[in-house]
């Protein structure tokens, strides 16, 4: 808590204050106001002593991990379904659904150990709310973990001489699914973030969803580049993400000279680093690693392509946790 | 059933806390440790899990000729509690719908199906629901539900020895406070005036407050919003890059065709 630091001025005024008291038996003066002292305090600027106002968010490092799972998830399945559809590469179809079931099977026990109250999980499936962005959110995730696990159960049978047109149909059609609902999965996160009180997300409500977008598209088909080798359409997909990020990484640049209220990031120092941090790592480092050409450089740009993004959740993230200590924030 | 208020009134809150003691009484709400904070007589600070009605000891500078006991400062007490809002934030992003609304028209926390997911602690504009620490569940005030039910007032009402808080019909509360604002107006408290974000998305308080000077001063916001009424336009932004995803993978694929990737 904020206390009184007791500084040279307060202690002179202290002292001057026994005089006064000693010599005249009575004190006219107005009292001590040390530094730092809440007196009076209670402003329209500042609040009620300047105490923040909103609640900070209760989230632990399960939830921007799970965004950043359940992101790259996400857009492995949709990847791996457009392959699907444009009867790409066979080996990227059944390499998207795979890491798309793994990250499904990662992401539940992330969500769930984040809860205060784990055990009452399925809680979440008593109702459908679709004001709620994490009742949509939830549902989201079990549409797209029930298909993914499909799509690669129709996978393996078939790889086993078990596959009949059954199947193979269950499979196909699994598979769309999980890559309408892959997409929705890379971006719903944004939305849940900005449909709070939040200063700095509910602001950002427009940016975050295409951010997440970006970075987990990103991150996807870095994670895929390495599982299935040199692919040209992943190599594009993740050209495309890393400059989308770097015009991100440049916006708050540019806002700030076009309009005053920059649209992109607090004025809290930590959370604006780690961002800016995240966007240049997933951008314009990536951009210039790929440029190189040689495969140990795509792989460099894939593990940034990756960090950055995970960098991405955890930085907007903790700028919520600071945004709602800014001062005068929700007032 | 007829929708109930509660109307705290600051200019005849003496701080003496009593609303604090019986509800944290009447609701066995546990301890939430203690600290002196230095701000005024106010160690408790804010409301939260474990704090459901909040005494704050406002201390700033009145316009002149508006009384306090002294040109320099004047000191309000109020005590704070949830708002029930008309709108409410965490109702309406609680996803197992734990949060209900009663037939008094309160906004009620349901203890058995929380399982503590934290997202009402993000949704409410004016910081009052949060999680309980070891519980895991997001507690707050239940506007004495279990009492209303039997038909008696609130705990906090109950107790308040100088009808600062004033329970009942909330149509009646909004009349018994018109007149209250034109008998302070008369006496010469010219800033007094009454704390209802009518205008707001919130659309009205059923917890709503007689106050002093610029209510931001006691942590009330100016014109809170619920975020709801920004779901829309995240949705319309998400779909657009769901679609631009779904589109950019397939024409890269597309085009890239049917070359060999081994």
């Amino acid at each position: 808590m904020t206390g009184r630091v007791p500084d040279e001025s307060s202690e002179r005024r202290l002292y001057e204050l026994r005089r006064e008291a000693e010599r005249t038996g009575r004190v006219e003066g107005e009292g001590i106001r040390p530094a730092g002292a809440p007196f009076p305090a209670a402003t329209s600027e500042n609040g009620y002593y300047g105490l923040p106002l909103l609640k900070t968010p209760t989230w632990t490092w399960e939830v921007p991990l799970y965004f950043f799972v359940g992101g790259a998830a996400g857009a492995a399945a949709t990847i791996a379904s457009a392959a699907a559809i444009t009867r790409g590469s066979g080996h990227v179809v059944r390499e998207g659904r795979r890491i798309a079931l793994v990250g499904a099977l990662v992401s539940l026990p992330l969500l769930i150990s984040d809860l205060g109250r784990p055990a009452r999980f399925l809680n979440m499936l008593r109702v459908f709310k679709r004001q709620s962005p994490m009742s949509v959110g939830v549902w989201t995730l079990v549409a797209f973990s029930t298909s993914a696990t499909a799509a690669v159960l129709s996978d393996e049978l078939r790889n086993h001489g078990r596959g009949g047109a059954p199947i193979r149909a269950i499979g196909t059609l699994s598979g769309l699914i999980a890559g309408a609902t892959g997409a929705m999965m890379s971006v719903y996160t944004g939305v849940l973030l900005g449909a709070t009180v939040v200063p700095v997300w509910s602001r950002n409500i427009a940016i975050l969803p295409v951010h997440f977008a970006a970075s987990s598209l990103g991150s996807a088909s870095s994670i895929l580049e390495m599982r299935v080798g040199r692919n040209r359409a992943l190599g594009v997909l993740a050209t495309i993400s890393a400059v989308l990020e770097t015009g991100l990484a440049l916006m708050p640049l540019i806002a700030k000279k076009v309009a005053t209220r920059a649209p992109v990031l607090t004025r809290s120092d930590r959370a604006s680093r780690m961002l800016f941090a995240a966007e240049v790592l997933s951008g314009p480092v990536v951009l210039s690693l790929r440029s190189v050409g040689s495969s140990r450089a795509r792989r460099l740009a894939g593990l940034c392509a990756i960090a950055g993004s995970l960098l991405t959740r955890y930085g907007w993230v903790e700028a919520g946790r600071e945004s709602v200590r800014e001062q005068g924030a929700g007032l | 059933m007829a929708v109930t208020g509660f109307l705290t009134d600051s200019t005849l809150c003496i701080g003496c806390k009593a609303c604090e003691v019986a509800c944290k009484e009447w609701n066995d709400v546990p301890v939430d440790g203690f600290d002196w904070s230095g701000l005024s007589y106010d160690n408790t600070l804010a409301l939260g899990a474990s704090t459901w009605r909040h005494v704050k000891f406002v201390e700033h500078q009145p316009k002149a000729g508006c009384g306090g006991n002294s040109p320099h400062l004047s000191w309000e007490f109020s005590s704070d509690v949830c708002k029930h809002c008309e709108n409410a934030g965490c109702l309406e992003s609680c996803p197992t719908g734990s949060i209900v609304r009663t037939e008094f028209g309160g906004v009620f926390v349901q203890p058995d199906i929380c399982n503590g997911c934290g997202y009402c602690v993000v949704s409410c504009p004016f910081g009052v629901i949060d999680r309980r620490v070891g519980d895991g569940r997001a507690f707050k005030c239940t506007f004495c539900y279990d009492r209303q039910k039997a038909g008696m007032q609130p705990a906090c009402a109950q107790a308040c020895p100088t009808s600062s808080i004033l329970f009942g019909d909330l149509e009646r509360l909004h009349g018994v406070a018109d007149e209250r604002i034109e008998t302070l107006h008369r006496n010469g408290l010219e800033d007094a005036r009454i704390y209802d974000p009518v205008d707001s998305s919130v659309g009205g308080i059923h917890a709503f407050f007689i106050v002093r000077g610029d209510p931001r001063s006691y942590n009330l916001p100016k014109s809170p919003e619920i975020p709801t009424v920004r779901v829309a336009a995240g949705w319309k932004s998400a779909g657009a890059a769901a679609a631009v995803m779904i589109g950019a993978s397939l024409m890269v694929f597309a085009l890239s065709g049917r070359e060999s990737c081994r």
